[in-house]
């Protein structure tokens, strides 16, 4: 391998004051032109990793000891004027929302120029000038000085994104930390920046941290993979050998629980959450969710160790875990056909808007009973104005929608009780679905109050039961939502919907702000209840490979228009519509990354 | 607890935390401590002053604005009446109307806001115009126009006190109401037919609380303010009887010779509404984590 470009060695980042681990024991190396992909869920360390590689850390954490060396120089060791230097010209910073990094009052020329300028790149004005059409054409953005003359919020996510490429390249930097740059970008325009990622940092010798939560997308970019658990390198070697040999209990269970593109599989989440800083245990921190744990395990942490060539593992029973073919969710049984049975809900010539924009044209779609209807589309396609439709929450729209043959009236309050209770809505965002001013047991059983069919005294008892069918304990009841993970959030949004005992239940992105680990547990938890409950579910996603583990049939939607809907193998295996088709082959996915690793 | 509130994200520190442990930790900064310790002071003394005072509020003790009276620590006033007496006799009526005019104003002015901010439509806009034309005047004006046309008795200090206060309150209400109204819950409740006034009183209320909170010391101190200096020109509901604002429109002549006079009612003003608005700030900065760390340590 060739000289690195950056060393990292035992970086420790702590919590200012208690001086409790944020990070600890952070060691690796990049070599120019690599990619390495830094993988870990929620709270894991990985962007604070990140930006400590700029030698930055955020309010509240301060960098305790270790080195970030980039060729003689150590980051960490330079005084704040020499760092900003620094910054931009040796080592480059890509954020996660383009959107929030540029500035919105300034032309993008301007920005672009900026930093060429703060760092007297280039002799003069024409040298910059040059510089900035030919980093435009890297990034596959136009170079004519009209487009430099747009403002940030004249671009679309996409490019604004690879304007934020341009200006972390745009010094040549050696090395170059992107967080999570396509989180929130549509899988097509995803996969374009990926692209140019790889290209810019392979064509010129650039090292690159590319930081994500999301395996697939790393497993695609990246040439070795770095797994954090709990502030720690848990597992770091090359992606194949990652996916396919991973010797850390974690990094299976997190593979597990990502949804496949082919062969439907039941997603398998992980039971509990990641110790926060503060309270991890001395030994292990997985230990406690672990299912190879022994007590040696709680006795010290364990040490980062090779277990193949360029392959370390921060596990003593690393060697048993290897060998162990990774556990596996089972295959999802099929149904057969559904078309004869009366559907519950159908929607006839549905049309919706806002105001004079159109953005649901002509929506013809059935559920039937006990069947789980996926429906896939990207930002924009018009999914959740259709969901919040059925629900009764977007008053704008025309055509019929029925249940079980009852037209439903545009808005919830004009619609029967029994029609309210039985259409049940669970909400993208569970860190905005519940009042953070009202008990769990307050939110649980409001529709009780509302629907007034149980006695005050058999309320408690129903929330109870409702928590532990929700995989929660009746003791969350007395909590506050702020007192809960988002997984568990959401679990309390889905007891509230359950506890109207509905038919219907629309789930309207309800995995989209979790971890994959926890996204794997509530669409494992969702799926047991709608086979237990019999429940018809319209599941709606931007995820493709989150509806093999869920549903039976799936309706694709695009700019309003459902065009193509089919069973669930079908339409992913053998996809009909042109759209449907190119939404396939961008969607990032650990199997393809897997051939293109072994090939 | 410090510890987990700096690592964990913005959503944390956001997060309205219920009103009790709002003002718990509101309590535990130094400028809460020392704004209600003013407070306490002032209310005690227009409460208890009254039992206190070793002369009654209109009796002649001295020649006028003489400091060598005996038996009057501080003095006579311009007809020579005791200065202390008065003092101690003359704050409970401004109180007491500053409060009532406040309740007013917050009552209708967050019912308002709340309806604003909720319906959306036509409605938000005649009610906001409406405030924004209260909004035009400068409150004493307003007040002084209705104190002059129907007389000053206590009913009209606290209606034309409370009115103006209300579309101040109403924009607060309304601004901090607005993407509470947007957030999921409030369709989560929607959606199974939850009756509009208890998504208005136990979905959004409860959300706006902390600055409301802010905002009623605010207004308290306004209130005071204003109630004073209508006393100081003369609109009093007891021309009489003692009262602070009355007091220093009184005495102010011979500010020289007998300061007494002027500088008691003032400095009692003065510290009350610091006192409220140190509460106010306290409640602010601990809504807002400001402090957070200094506070909890």
């Amino acid at each position: 391998m060739a000289k690195p470009a950056i060393i990292v060695d035992r970086l420790r980042i702590v919590v200012e004051g208690s001086g409790h681990d944020i990070v600890n024991d952070v060691s690796f190396s990049i070599a120019p032109g690599e990619v390495l992909g830094l993988v870990g869920e929620s709270g894991s360390g990985k962007t604070t990793v990140g930006l400590a590689l700029l030698g930055h850390s955020r309010r509240g954490a301060a960098i305790k000891s270790g080195s970030v060396r980039i060729g003689d120089i150590d980051v960490l060791e330079l005084d704040s004027a020499d760092r900003q230097r620094l910054r931009g010209r040796v080592i480059s910073y890509v954020p996660q929302d383009p959107a929030s990094a540029l500035n919105p009052a300034l032309r993008i020329g301007t920005q672009l120029r900026e930093v060429l300028e703060t760092h007297s790149f280039g002799k003069n004005a024409d040298d910059r000038r040059a510089r900035i059409g030919e980093m435009m054409r890297e990034v596959a953005l136009p170079d004519t000085a009209r487009f430099l003359r747009n403002y940030p919020h004249e671009l679309s996510g996409g490019q604004q994104q690879r304007i934020g490429l341009a200006i972390a390249f745009a010094c040549r930097p050696r090395v170059i930390v992107l967080d999570e740059p396509t989180t929130g970008l549509d899988v097509t325009t995803q996969a374009h920046v990926l692209d140019t990622v790889r290209d810019l940092a392979a064509a010129h010798g650039v090292a690159a941290l590319y930081v994500s939560h999301d395996l697939a997308v790393v497993g695609t970019l990246a040439t070795r993979v770095a797994v954090m658990y709990a502030g720690r390198i848990i597992e770091l070697g090359p992606s194949s050998e990652m996916f396919q040999a991973s010797s850390h209990p974690y990094t299976q269970r997190l593979i597990v629980a990502i949804p496949h593109l082919t062969g439907g599989r039941e997603l398998v989440g992980i039971a509990g959450h990641a110790p926060s800083p503060g309270s991890r245990p001395s030994g292990c921190a997985f230990e406690p969710r672990c299912a190879f744990a022994i007590a040696e395990c709680r006795a010290e942490m364990p040490a980062l160790r090779p277990i193949a060539d360029v392959h370390d593992v921060r596990c003593i029973r690393a060697e048993e875990v290897r060998a162990q073919a990774p556990i596996r969710g089972g295959e999802i049984p099929r149904d057969g056909s559904a078309e004869a049975i009366q559907p519950v809900l159908s929607l006839q010539g549905v049309n919706a808007g806002y105001r004079r924009r159109t953005v649901l044209h002509d929506i013809n779609l059935e559920i039937a009973p006990h069947e789980c209807l996926a429906l896939v589309g990207e930002s924009g396609s018009g999914k959740t104005t259709l969901a919040r439709s059925i629900a009764g929450l977007h008053s704008d729209r025309w055509g019929v929608i029925t249940y079980k043959g009852t037209a439903l009236a545009n808005v919830a309050r004009a619609r029967p009780r029994e029609l309210r209770r039985s259409i049940q809505y669970v909400f993208q965002n569970p860190y905005g679905s519940l009042n953070p001013r009202r008990t769990i047991r307050q939110i649980v059983s409001q529709p009780l109050e509302v629907f007034g069919n149980v006695k005050k005294d058999q309320i408690d008892r129903r929330v109870a039961e409702m928590l532990e069918r929700v995989s929660l304990t009746a003791a969350y009841a007395n909590r506050f939502p702020d007192q809960l993970s988002g997984g568990e959030r959401q679990r309390v949004a889905i007891a509230r919907a359950l506890i109207c005992e509905p038919s219907v239940l629309i789930c309207d992105e309800v995995t989209s702000a979790l971890d994959v680990s926890v996204q794997a547990a509530i669409v494992e938890l969702l799926h047991t209840l709608q086979r237990d409950l019999g429940l018809s579910m319209l599941f709606v996603t931007h995820n493709l490979p989150l509806v093999r583990s869920i549903a039976q049939r799936v309706a694709v939607m695009s700019h309003g228009h459902i065009v193509e809907l089919g069973g669930v193998a079908q339409v992913l295996e053998a996809p009909s519509n042109e759209y449907t088709a190119r939404l396939l082959s961008d969607t990032p996915s650990l199997e393809v990354a897997l051939e293109t690793a072994a090939s | 607890m410090a510890v987990v509130s700096q690592v964990v994200t913005a959503e944390v520190l956001t997060a309205r935390r219920p009103t009790g442990a709002l003002m718990r930790s509101a309590l535990r900064l130094r400028r809460t401590q020392i704004g209600l310790a003013l407070v306490l002071v002032i209310l005690a003394i227009a409460f208890i002053g009254p039992r206190l005072a070793p002369h009654g509020g209109n009796d002649f003790v001295g020649t006028p604005n003489s400091l060598s009276v005996p038996g009057a620590l501080f003095g006579t006033d311009h007809i020579g009446q005791d200065v202390w007496s008065r003092f101690l006799r003359g704050g409970l009526t401004i109180l007491l109307l500053a409060a009532a005019a406040t309740l007013l104003g917050l009552v209708l002015g967050i019912a308002v806001g709340l309806i604003t901010a909720y319906s959306r439509n036509v409605l938000d806009d005649i009610l906001m115009r409406a405030m924004d034309v209260i909004l035009a005047f400068p409150q004493i004006m307003l007040a002084l126009v209705a104190i002059a046309t129907v007389g000053p008795n206590p009913v009209t200090i606290i209606l034309a006190v409370g009115l103006t206060t209300m579309p101040r309150v109403a924009r607060v209400t309304r601004g901090a109401a607005q993407p509470v109204v947007e957030r999921d819950f409030v369709a989560a409740a929607e959606a199974i037919g939850v009756p509009r006034l208890r998504i208005l009183l136990s979905e959004i209320f409860p959300n706006v609380l902390s600055p409301l909170l802010v905002e009623a010391s605010l207004r308290l101190t306004y209130a005071i303010g204003v109630i004073a200096a209508l006393a100081f020109l003369g609109f009093t509901t007891n021309p009489g009887a003692a009262d602070w604002g009355l007091m220093i429109q009184e005495n102010y002549i011979a500010l020289t010779v007998q300061p007494w006079g002027v500088v008691l009612p003032v400095a009692a003003i003065a510290l009350l509404t610091v006192g409220t608005g140190l509460v106010g700030d306290g409640i602010a900065r601990a809504a807002a984590g400001i402090d957070r760390v200094r506070g909890a340590a």
